[in-house]
């Protein structure tokens, strides 16, 4: 008997062992694939835990944290959110997260391991740091000027520093709050349908996510071309224009809204938007230097991040004459987003030079230590000094003569690009109103501020340069804004 | 209590010197204050996760523990002298681990705090381990018992169907807000049962009847009973869809058998039995076939996108346990909803004690199965060795289909982890059966330590 017990007993301790193999798998070899396991709900509780980081705007933090006592524990609150919206995007325990809450999460939850007091010290112990602050370069004024001149309407601002590339303002109309989005409940879900169901497109950050024909305000690109290529030598000098222009190859005519254009000189021409004095000057500086001169601008360029993705703005490669000569007034295949056009104005500005723009003057560690800080961005020479300096003349000759008259602010250099662009099929859309501009006041030694601003929908005839009438006052309030902060 | 040899005298250098089995008490009582400071540690583990301070009940709950455990030990003292030391201090600190599981889980739904009558229930265990400790004198009496046992066990098992399904299940009976799983109870009984009947009919079920091929058919008359016992059992329980504890019987039923007999044509047979049955079952019952299905493909219901079942939720909680665990009070196995202080009181302690934890907690069972053998083994008489084996196997047994069930390792099928699991009856159960393991190996040692006195 005593052998068969022996036996019993190593069938129990062969049971022992199969449950602790099993153990062992569950816990150790599957373990991770189970922790990804869509429906395990422990990382989001993990994450949602403890209060989100903040995003800082000019000294005071533009979102918040609730607790709400519920397994997924805090929600993110927002304060101005509509205004703000095109800058943190949303925090949604349902629908995760967009813009610089997306691309700053990893200090913004505290699962960036930069957080943690020593390398690997949270693997260890299974800590989750407290989440870090991210301070960004918006200057707040700016942020609400820009707000304001665009309420009631569709279309988007954004305004850099020209010397650093820092972005100071960045709004998209219409906005939306990002605040009932960040539940998990039903409310979350209804905000959700409402806003993707809105055929306004709300959520779309038409400053960095939508890109436009840019129209005229593409004259400033063409312009620094044919100065750089040497195609044009005087701008006081008469073109040789006809008006109108017919397009190299067809029998299509390109005509003019102003008068007066033919034979003008570029100076004129860029003053009163001449289109077909700009778009045989494409076509004479040829396909491989407009688009060498557009890249340089930032054109083409796919991998923007600032630090969320910027949309790609394009500038065709393989044009025939005609199609270069419709590029080069910011027709045909050109788009660009008003990031991108406030970079042709910040170039402008800052004596041909380009720096990439960003968003993120610097990430904090709870205490308030600095974790990262945006270094400089790298150059790129857009324009040769010089060239910059002509197209510095000719854009104040707008603000001073031109389309761009509601732009100027007393006692500050001011220069600017109106802009008008077709678009739909045969042009049948209303125009999309653009206006580019940079302000420098009375002592600062460089430009403080170049701006672009986008209306999907201004009070325009076709064909008339309505970017001076609708757009540029926004961008005046957004430069006269800067102006004034200290 | 016989301790006449104690006083022998052996100062006398010619007389052969008598050794004397040592008692060990003295292990037992250090071991028994180890386990009641390991769960006061971990009562107090789990407040100082979840509220930075000791927990205020954390000296009542050590001392309560404590005077049970000490009184249990005084009992094994006086009654039980050479009782194995390990079995009492294995109960003690598993239950105590239980308590602290259940009282942690009861802070996820304050509502319902499962803990204190948790701790009633240990003391009626304790009261029924000192009860059989004190009355028991001798585990043979109960042979004497054979077929009340039987006859209690079949109406205990039969009684809950007069009573309405819980959970799809009619294993509960309730009496003045207590719920009682009489089936708990029954276990122990049937033990009794197939140990002294096949005790008394082991030579008649080994070597009469007719002999059929190679294997050796029992006589009707010796084996009509126990089968018609066995069929009796599993046929209330799969009318009352208790799987489990079904599984347990059969378990039970085979490994005695072949025990008792040391036949090898009773594995064969009895594994035919159960892969039929297993196969009808799972067919014919959709309950049973729903089981299997969750079993096989446990994240089918996510991916259907209804999302996780119980057996996920289980499986998510051991994995985030990973290897050390996420310490007492910081899981969050309550997402496993219903049952999570009872079948599934497992995963609680695979979240928060890790692998490293419920690797100790399978060994605490192996420890307690293997003492169980052991003093199967050092019995000389087959009903205490078949008794001892019964008991042993019916802890190893139901901590395997429970724990297999809630891994992943076999069909999930409903039944309480012994001591850990929040359920009066079973913990009063296991107690029982730990007195009764503490008595059959006291009885063991003391027999051989008489014999040697000269």
């Amino acid at each position: 008997m005593t052998r068969h017990i022996r036996h019993a007993q190593y069938f129990c301790a062969l049971l022992l062992v199969a449950l602790l193999v099993n153990a062992a798998r569950v816990q150790v070899v599957q373990a991770p694939s189970y922790d990804r396991n869509p429906a395990n709900r422990r990382p989001d509780i993990a994450r949602y835990e403890q209060p989100r980081g903040d995003i800082w705007v000019g000294g005071r933090p533009v979102t918040g944290s609730r607790d709400t006592r519920e397994h997924l524990r805090y929600e993110r609150i927002y304060t101005d959110g509509p205004m703000y919206a095109p800058v943190t995007g949303f925090a949604s325990q349902l629908y995760g997260t967009t813009l610089l809450e997306s691309s700053e999460d990893g200090v913004l939850s505290g699962a960036d391991p930069m957080l943690a007091p020593f390398p690997l010290w949270n693997d260890f112990t299974r800590a989750r740091n407290a989440g870090g602050d991210v301070v960004t370069t918006l200057n707040p004024a700016a942020q609400e000027a820009a707000y304001r001149g665009l309420s009631g309407h569709k279309g988007a601002v954004a305004a850099l520093e020209p010397s650093t590339g820092r972005i100071l303002a960045l709004v998209s109309a219409p906005s939306y709050d990002p605040q009932p989005l960040s539940g998990n409940g039903s409310a979350a879900a209804r905000a959700w349908r409402r806003l993707t169901a809105d055929k306004d497109k709300p959520m779309l950050n038409r400053a960095v996510r939508q890109t436009y024909p840019p129209g005229s305000t593409f004259k400033v690109v063409t312009a620094a071309a044919a100065l750089d290529s040497g195609v044009v030598t005087d701008l006081d000098a008469p073109t040789d224009s006809p008006a109108p222009y017919r397009l190299p190859g067809t029998r299509t005519r390109l005509t003019n809204a102003s008068k007066g254009c033919a034979d003008a000189s570029v100076r004129e021409a860029f003053t009163f938007s001449c289109n077909t004095v700009f778009a045989k000057l494409g076509v004479e500086v040829g396909a491989a230097d407009m688009t060498a001169s557009a890249q340089a601008f930032g054109f083409n360029n796919g991998e923007l991040r600032v630090p969320f993705p910027v949309a790609r703005s394009t500038f065709d490669t393989t044009l025939d004459e005609a199609q270069l000569a419709l590029s080069s007034i910011g027709q045909y295949n050109t788009r660009a987003t008003p990031l991108q056009m406030a970079m042709v104005a910040a170039a402008v500005a800052n004596g041909g030079q380009v720096r990439d723009p960003y968003l993120v003057e610097r990430t904090t560690r709870p205490g308030g230590s600095t974790l990262a800080a945006a270094g400089s961005r790298p150059i790129r020479q857009a324009m040769y000094p010089s060239t910059a300096g002509l197209l510095r003349a000719m854009m104040r000759d707008v603000v001073e003569y031109g389309g761009g008259r509601k732009a100027a602010i007393r006692g500050a250099q001011v220069g600017g690009k109106t802009g008008t662009a077709q678009h739909g099929l045969g042009n049948s859309g209303i125009p999309y109103a653009w206006f580019i501009s940079w302000a420098q006041g009375e002592g600062d030694l460089l430009p403080r501020v170049a701006v672009a601003v986008v209306m999907e929908d201004a009070e325009a005839k076709r064909g008339d340069i309505s970017g001076g009438g609708d757009a540029a006052p926004i961008a005046r309030a957004v430069m006269e804004a800067v102006l004034k902060s200290p | 209590m016989s301790k006449a040899g104690i006083t022998v005298v052996t100062a006398d250098p010619p007389a052969p010197a008598v050794r004397r089995l040592p008692r060990r008490r003295g292990i037992e009582l250090a071991l028994i204050v180890l386990a009641v400071l390991l769960s006061v540690y971990g009562y107090c583990a789990v407040g100082l996760a979840r509220y930075g301070t000791l927990p205020p009940g954390a000296a009542g709950y050590g001392a309560g523990l404590g005077v049970l455990a000490l009184m249990a030990h005084l009992t094994v003292r006086l009654r039980a002298p050479y009782a194995d030391p390990l079995l009492l201090p294995i109960g003690v600190l598993l239950n105590g681990l239980g308590l602290v599981l259940i009282y942690r889980l009861d802070l996820e739904t304050p509502g319902d705090r499962a803990a204190p009558a948790q701790l009633v229930w240990s003391t009626l265990g304790v009261a029924l381990f000192i009860l059989v400790g004190l009355l028991l004198r001798d585990h043979r009496v109960l042979q004497r018992y054979t077929y009340v046992c039987v006859v209690a066990a079949l109406v205990l098992l039969t009684l809950p169907i007069l009573f309405p399904a819980v959970n799809g299940a009619r294993i509960w009976i309730r009496i003045a807000g207590f719920s009682i799983q009489p089936g708990e109870f029954a276990k122990v009984l049937l033990a009794v049962f197939f140990a002294a009947y096949l005790a008394a009919n082991r030579n008649a079920l080994a070597y009469t009847g007719r002999r059929v091929w190679k294997l050796q058919l029992p006589t009707g008359r010796v084996l009509g009973p126990i089968v018609a016992v066995w069929l009796v059992s599993v046929g209330v329980l799969i009318l009352e869809r208790d799987l489990g504890t079904s599984l347990l019987f059969f378990g039970l039923f085979v490994v005695l058998l072949y025990v008792a007999t040391g036949r090898t044509g009773w594995i064969a047979v009895g594994l035919l039995l159960a892969a039929l049955g297993a196969v009808a079952v799972g067919r014919l019952e959709p309950h049973v076939h729903s089981r299997i299905e969750t079993w096989l493909h446990p994240f089918a219901s996510i991916e259907a996108g209804e999302g996780a079942n119980q057996l996920a939720q289980s499986l998510f909680a051991f994995a985030e346990g990973g290897m050390l665990g996420t310490g007492l009070g910081l899981g969050h196995s309550f997402l496993i909803g219903f049952a999570v202080k009872s079948d599934f009181i497992l995963a609680t302690a695979g979240e928060e004690l890790g692998l490293a934890g419920i690797g100790a907690v399978f060994l605490l069972y192996g420890l307690l199965v293997e003492r169980g053998f052991r003093a199967g083994i050092a019995q000389r008489e087959p009903f205490g060795r078949l008794l001892a084996v019964g008991l042993a196997s019916l802890v190893a047994l139901q901590v395997f289909v429970i724990a297999g069930g809630v891994t992943g390792l076999i069909p999930l099928t409903g039944m309480a982890m012994p001591f850990l699991a929040q359920g009066g009856s079973s913990v009063v159960t296991n107690w029982a059966i730990v007195a009764l393991l503490v008595r059959v190996s006291d009885s063991a040692r003391r027999s051989r330590d008489e014999q040697d006195v000269p």
